[in-house]
Order: structure tokens, then sequence, then C-alpha cells
């Protein structure tokens, strides 16, 4: 097994730094089988929403509750935070180490304002629709699904963060690289989920 | 050139707590793995008591309901799954030619998680009471309407730790499988067992999920008063049947996945044969996971989906019976004109085989939807699925044990007491089941907890309860033969049974800690048996002799796993009512789930911010440890 650290020094570093040594080739094969995984437990939250989506036991109903404007600007968001981590990436195999975390703040930046919406979105039906979590089996079904995938871009938010702070202190590495590389893959892949929150909650609701 | 890291080794229990080892965390799945499978077998022996004679009161049907829960949960999840990790764990690295596992941290992860969610399902016999609604803790009687204790909470909150355990086990041998393998080792070239583990797998990264998801929304139902399963809310029960059953059909497969495996390893070995049919059964392997995923509803044909469906699921499930054919053809024709040795080990094998068959035909019996209105909840069913999981699954894990226990231990098992084991579990096993099918054609119903006399089913009923101690009484010879092994000294052949065939029995038992002091080169199937029959006394090397890089021992795994713990008791206890104010007070305000979740995340960010460069064995230590040798 190569040793990681040896090779961090600017200049040695190969073209796809995340997939140098073993550790982060399996790393990245690791995470691909772990998003796998991550499939199924939406699939089963989307199968349970399909499920119970017009079990609104007298409550707000989909029609109802959702605007489209700012569910379409949450996507917006959540969309372009997606390309600015293909930037980063693109910055990582340049090696251009200041880019890749410029890019990285970016998109925690776009990230923490997807979540910002969410919350604001989750307090408007809470407070002023009187949708909660015990409402409807529908409501139920809503949050579970939603705040899956709202716990899961927090849970992205902090990651990427923190990755940001080892990138400042130990700088683009082969073993820094592999996280970075993964971090954009789970990003993606919540990313992808949202695309379906969109259609199968938000349009299907509305329109459907 | 790396630096050399000086790296601290611990010694006793904390060299336990902080082994990153596979071999040794083989040990720990089988230690913890043995210890819930005495106490799902314990549960076994008080429901066999109280239904040995009609009308009997040794325990009340409260109590009833919760030993036939625990039993049912303890032994798939906490019982066999482990042991099964044991075999992986001691096993997979070995035969595929490979040092260690792909993610030797997260396989201590996934060994601490199992056993802290299994603490956690147990402890409810002494904070309140055990779960009481089966082991498929179906609603609405597993909602807090109906079950009002804490049971169904630790039922759900302990099932999910143990199974983020089992999940990320699962991640980390498809990994190790798919990129760890010693050059020339193609796929198939591959052992048997290391085959089906790795369907199995596979079956676990896209089962497990599924239950995850179910037990969230029934705690979810419980703890928050969500509305999944409150039909008076537009909740629907059938819902969790669904949810439990696409996973719970594939479990049962990840359970006998591993046993086809093992009965492959063991039979050729004994038959001094090579396996028949190796393609065929990798096939095989493959086609009953995939129709695995397939067959979810067959558990489902009374609740009323429709004679469509049913009709679907019916023939999807007779079709497994192909696949699961073909393999037993295989076996049989492995053993034909092979030199059959009867140790312990091939005793199970082959007694494996008949049992099996038993249990696949009344499976092809259930599977047909209009019988199965007369079978669904009789012992019938009973009897079918412990004729596969005992007669199959634990007859695989015992040869798997007498098989591989040289390897782990660097002991052979006695002989002798292996035979009386096999004999008393075996007979055991055929009179506690076998007539379990009569009881139930006859129309015993399963889960009550004692029925009228005159019935007819008195006589078989004591009859079955007879046969539990039998299986008692070898399970009990088997512990004797482990203590009593444990007390030899360590010092057998690297290939005990002398005919073996895979990589495992061309190092030494057990292996060091590096496994290879140089990864093997592999040249065909039945690697060590190919070298052997070539004249050659060990395995050609297929790298130069170097400097080993090792993963560090570290305690973190230990410690995000008890973080899991403390944040699941305090879930489980938010919305209790307590006498004292400063409980009331850690747990209502969710103090108790944040400090939890604080010491996992907690443990997560120190693994990331600080970096594991391991440590090397260099190439003097190796050649000294040679001489020793």
């Amino acid at each position: 097994m190569t040793s990681a650290h040896a090779e961090s020094v600017n200049g040695s570093l190969p073209h796809e730094p995340e997939k140098a040594t073993l550790e982060g080739r399996n790393k990245v094969l690791g995470f691909w089988l772990f998003l796998g995984g991550e499939s199924v437990l939406f699939g089963t939250l989307f199968a349970t929403f399909l499920a119970l989506r017009n079990q609104t036991n007298d409550g707000p109903t989909a029609h109802e509750l959702f605007s489209l404007p700012t569910t379409a600007a949450a996507t917006l968001i959540l969309l372009v935070s997606s390309l600015t981590s293909v930037f980063a990436v693109q910055a990582m195999h340049r090696h251009k180490a200041a880019a890749l975390r410029l890019w990285l703040i970016i998109t925690v930046i776009l990230g923490l304002g997807f979540l910002g919406l969410e919350v604001y979105e989750f307090h408007e039906y809470v407070t002023a629709e009187k949708f909660g979590m015990t409402t409807s089996a529908f409501s139920s079904a809503f949050y579970t699904l939603v705040g899956f995938h709202g716990a899961h871009v927090a849970f992205g938010v902090c990651w990427i963060g923190i990755l940001i702070g080892q990138l400042y202190k130990k700088g683009l590495t082969v073993v820094t690289a592999p996280k970075v590389y993964v971090s954009a893959m789970y990003w993606h892949f919540i990313d992808v989920v949202w695309v379906f929150i969109f259609s199968v909650v938000y349009l299907l609701g509305k329109v459907g | 050139m790396a630096h050399a890291h000086s790296v601290k080794r611990h010694t006793g229990l904390m060299d336990w707590l902080t082994t990153v080892d596979h071999k040794k965390i083989a040990i720990l799945y089988l230690l913890a793995g043995g210890l819930f499978f005495g106490f799902g077998g314990v549960e076994a022996l008080l429901i066999r008591l109280q239904l040995i004679k009609p009308m009997n009161d040794l325990v009340s049907a409260q109590t009833f309901n919760e030993l036939i829960t625990m039993h049912g949960t303890t032994m798939i999840f906490l019982g066999v799954m482990p042991v099964i990790f044991a075999l992986m764990n001691a096993v997979i690295p070995l035969q595929i030619g490979a040092r260690d596992v792909a993610f030797p941290f997260v396989n201590a992860l996934g060994f601490w998680t199992f056993l802290f969610g299994g603490i956690l399902l147990n402890l409810s016999w002494i904070m309140g009471g055990a779960p009481d609604a089966g082991w498929t803790a179906y609603t609405p009687l597993s909602t807090s309407t109906y079950s009002t204790t804490h049971g169904v909470d630790f039922y759900t909150v302990g099932l999910q730790i143990a199974g983020l355990g089992t999940l990320i086990g699962g991640i980390n041998f498809l990994a190790t499988i798919i990129t760890m393998r010693a050059p020339g080792m193609s796929f198939m070239r591959m052992p048997m067992f290391t085959w089906t583990s790795f369907i199995t797998s596979a079956m676990i990264l896209f089962a497990f999920p599924a239950i995850t998801v179910g037990l969230v929304l029934l705690s979810f139902d419980r703890i928050l008063g969500a509305n999944f399963f409150e039909v008076s809310n537009g909740g629907n029960p059938v819902l969790w049947q669904h949810i439990f059953w696409i996973f719970g059909h594939p479990e049962v497969y990840i359970l006998i996945l591993p046993a086809f495996g093992v009965i492959s390893e063991v039979i050729p070995t004994f038959a001094r044969k090579r396996l028949f049919g190796y393609s065929s059964m990798v096939f095989a392997t493959i086609l009953i996971a995939f129709l695995g995923f397939m067959v979810w509803a067959h558990h489902m044909f009374t609740t009323g989906l429709g004679p469509i469906a049913n009709a679907l699921f019916s023939i999807a499930t007779m079709l497994i019976a192909v696949p699961t054919g073909i393999k037993i053809f295989n076996w049989l024709f492995t053993m034909w004109g092979g030199q059959i040795r009867f140790t312990s080990a091939n005793l199970f094998a082959i007694g494996f085989v008949p049992t099996f068959v038993m249990g696949g035909v009344t499976g092809v019996m259930l599977a047909s939807a209009p019988a199965d209105y007369q079978f669904h909840d009789t012992y019938f069913v009973v009897a079918h699925f412990h004729y596969v999981i005992v007669g199959g699954l634990v007859f695989g894990l015992f040869a798997g044990l007498h098989y591989w226990w040289p390897k782990m231990f660097g002991r052979v098992l006695n002989e002798t007491i292996g035979k009386w084991t096999f004999w008393f579990f075996a007979i055991g096993f055929h009179l506690t089941f076998f007539v379990q099918h009569f009881l139930g054609l006859m129309g015993m119903q399963r889960r009550i907890f004692t029925y009228l006399p005159n019935q007819d089913f008195d006589t078989l009923n004591l009859v079955s309860t007879v046969g539990a101690f039998l299986m008692a009484v070898g399970v009990l010879l088997f512990l004797f033969n482990c203590f009593m092994t444990a007390a030899k000294p360590k010092g057998v052949a690297n290939d005990p049974w002398e005919d073996g065939r895979t990589l495992e029995w061309a190092i030494p038992s057990p292996p060091p800690e590096y496994n290879f002091k140089q990864i093997p080169l592999v040249r065909g199937l039945d690697a060590y048996w190919k070298e052997k029959m070539a004249g050659n006394k060990e395995m050609t090397p297929a790298e130069p002799l170097g400097s080993i890089h090792m993963p560090s021992p570290t305690i973190l795994p230990f410690v995000m796993s008890v973080g899991i713990f403390i944040a699941g008791l305090g879930l489980m206890f938010s919305s209790e009512k307590f006498n004292n104010s400063f409980m009331s007070m850690i747990f209502n305000n969710w103090i108790v789930v944040i400090i939890g979740l604080v010491i996992t995340f907690g443990s997560m960010l120190l693994r990331s911010l600080f970096d594991d460069h391991g440590w090397h064995i260099e190439p003097e230590e190796l050649e000294e440890e040679g001489v020793k040798a």
C-alpha cells in the first residue's frame, strides 16, 4: 500500500488525487454502495408518501398548502449548488486548492439558503396552516419524507463545512481529496432526491 | 517512504475494545452472537415448557407473547446474523488473499453498533416489559393504542441500531470482495463461501434500508404521534406489512445464503472432490437473491391483496425452488464418487441437505395461495421456517464453526464430542419440529399460549418439548467442547483437515495479524488445492517481501456506538412521566438524546480531523517471526 501523506507535496499530486491510493478508491466505491442503500431508504419513504398522500383527515390538502414559487426557488438554489460542487471537483482535478475552497464555500452557502427556505416553509405550515406531524397521515408522510431530505442537506452542509476547514489546515492531499470527492457525490445524490421530491410531492400535489 | 509512526499497542480488555483486526472482530461477533443465541434458546425452552401440556400455567399469556416476540427477534437479528458475520469476518479476507477488509474502522463500528442495539433490545426485560407484538410487530397491534408498555419502543430503537451495524457490515464486505482480491482471483475463481457472502451483503444493502424506514415510521407513530398506521387519522396498517416483508423476505435469504456457502466449502473438502457445477452454483445464488426480492407478498396471502397479486407472488415463490434445487443436486453430485470423511463438520453439512429439502418442500406447499389460507398462522408455518432456519442455517453454522474453528483459534474441536453434538442436535431438531407439521395441519394455531385437552394436540406437543431439550443438550455439548478445546495448547497445522482447497488453509492457524506475509498469486479455482496438485508446498507469492501497512487500533467505534445507545434510550423515554424531577428534566427536554448524538457525531468529527496513518510491520520483523515459528 502506498503511504498516503508522503505524496501530498504539491506538484507530485496525480490528476485524480481522490483515486491515487487504495484507501481513496475503496472510499469512493464504498460510498457508491452506501448511496445504493440510501436509494432504497428514500424509495421506501416515497412509496409511503404516495400511499398516504390523499389521506388528509380533514386537514389541509397538498393543493391548499403548497406554493410553487417558493419551492421553485428552493429547487433552483439546490440545483445551482450541485453545479458549484461540480466546479469544486473540477478545481480539485486541476489542483487549484483556493478555487476548490471557494466553490465549496459557495455550495455550503447555497445549501444553507435552501435549508432556510425549508425551515420557513415548515414554520408557516405549522403556525399559519395548523399542519403538523400529527394532523393526518398525509402530514406525517410529508414531514418524514421532506424532513429526511432536509436532515440530509443539514448533515451535508456540516460535513462540507468541516472539509473546508481541513482544506485550509491540511491542504489538498491524497487524504483530503477522496473526502471532497465523496462529499460531492453525496451532495449530488441529495440533489437528485430533491428533484423527485419536487415532482412527486409538490408538482403532483399542486396539479395531480 | 513513510515516516515510522509509533503506535500504541493495547493489551487485555483495551485490545478487544479498540481492535480493527477482522480476525478479532470475528471472535467478538461469535461471542456476542453466542450469548444472544443462548438468550433466544432459553426463551425457546420456556415456550416449549409452557406448551408441554394442555392448559399449562407456567407463564402468563402476556409473558408468553413477550417470549415468542423476543425469541424470534433475538434469534434472527442478534443470534444467527452475528454468527454469520463472525464466519464472514474470520474467513473472507483469508479466502480472497487479503491482509484486511476494505474498511477496518467501519468493520469495528458495525460490530459495536450491533452489540449495543442488541443490549438495548434485551434491556426491555428489566425495564418495564419486553416487546409483545410478535417478531413481525404487525400494526395496529404494535401501535401505542394496543401496546402500551415501552416494549415495542425497545424493539424499534434496538433493531434500528443493530440494523445500522449490519448495513455497514454489508457495505464493508461488498467493497472488500470487489477491491481486495489477490492477483489472479477473478470473480469466477472466488470460493463459494465468498460468493454467497458477497451476494448476501448486496441483499443486506438493498433490504435493510427498508426496515430502517419501517422502524422510523413506527417510532414516529409511537413517540411523536404520527399517523402512518393510525386508521382513524388516515393511516394504513397494511403499509407496515409491505415494508416489513420487503425487508423480511430478503432477510431470510440473507440468512440462508451464507449457510449454502459453508456447505459448498465443507462438502468438497471432505469428499476430496471439487465442487460439482461451480458456475451453476454461482448463478443459482444470484437468481435466488434476485427472486428473493420479488416474493415478499407471499407472507400476506390472507391479507386480501386479491387473486391476481396472490397468483403472481405464488408463481414467483415457486420459481425459487428451481435454483435451490440446482444447489441440492450439485451437493449430491459433489459427494457422488468422492472419498467422504464423516467429520463433525461434514456430518452437519450432510445432515443439512435432506433437512433443508424438507423445509423447501413445505415452502412450495405454502407458496400455493389457496392452500396457504389453511396453513396460515398454524404450526405448519412454524415447522416450515424452523426447518429452513434451524435445519438449514443453524446446521450450516455448526458445520462452519467445526470446520473453521482450527483456523480461528488454532485448535481443533474434539471430534467425538462434535459427533455427539450433531446427533443430539439433529435428532432433537426433528423431534421438535417434524411433529409440528401435523399439529399445524390439525389446526393448532401459532402464538397461542395454551390449548384445551383432547384435541389430539397433547402427545405431539409433549414430543416437541422433549425434542427441544435434546437440542439444548446438543448446544451444551458444543459449548463444553469449546471450553475443553480452549484449555488445550495451540498449534495445529496450516491445513488441519489435510484436504483444504482454499487460500485460508495456506497460512498458519490462527493467522498472524497481517494474514499473508506476501500476497499470494492465484492460478485457478480452489487456489491452494491447485498448488498442492502441482506439487508445491505453499502458494507462489505475487509480491516481494516488503513493509506491511496496518491500520491503528481505535476506541472511536466503541464510543460512537455508546453515543447511539444513549441517544436511543433518550428517544424512547422522551415523553415518559418520571417521578424524579431530574430525570424528567433530562429526558423530557431531549437532553439525553442530544448528549448521545454529541458523543457520536463528535467521534465522527475526531475521526475526520485526525488522519490515521497506521503503522508498518517491517520485513525484518516478518523474518524474525518466521524463525520463531
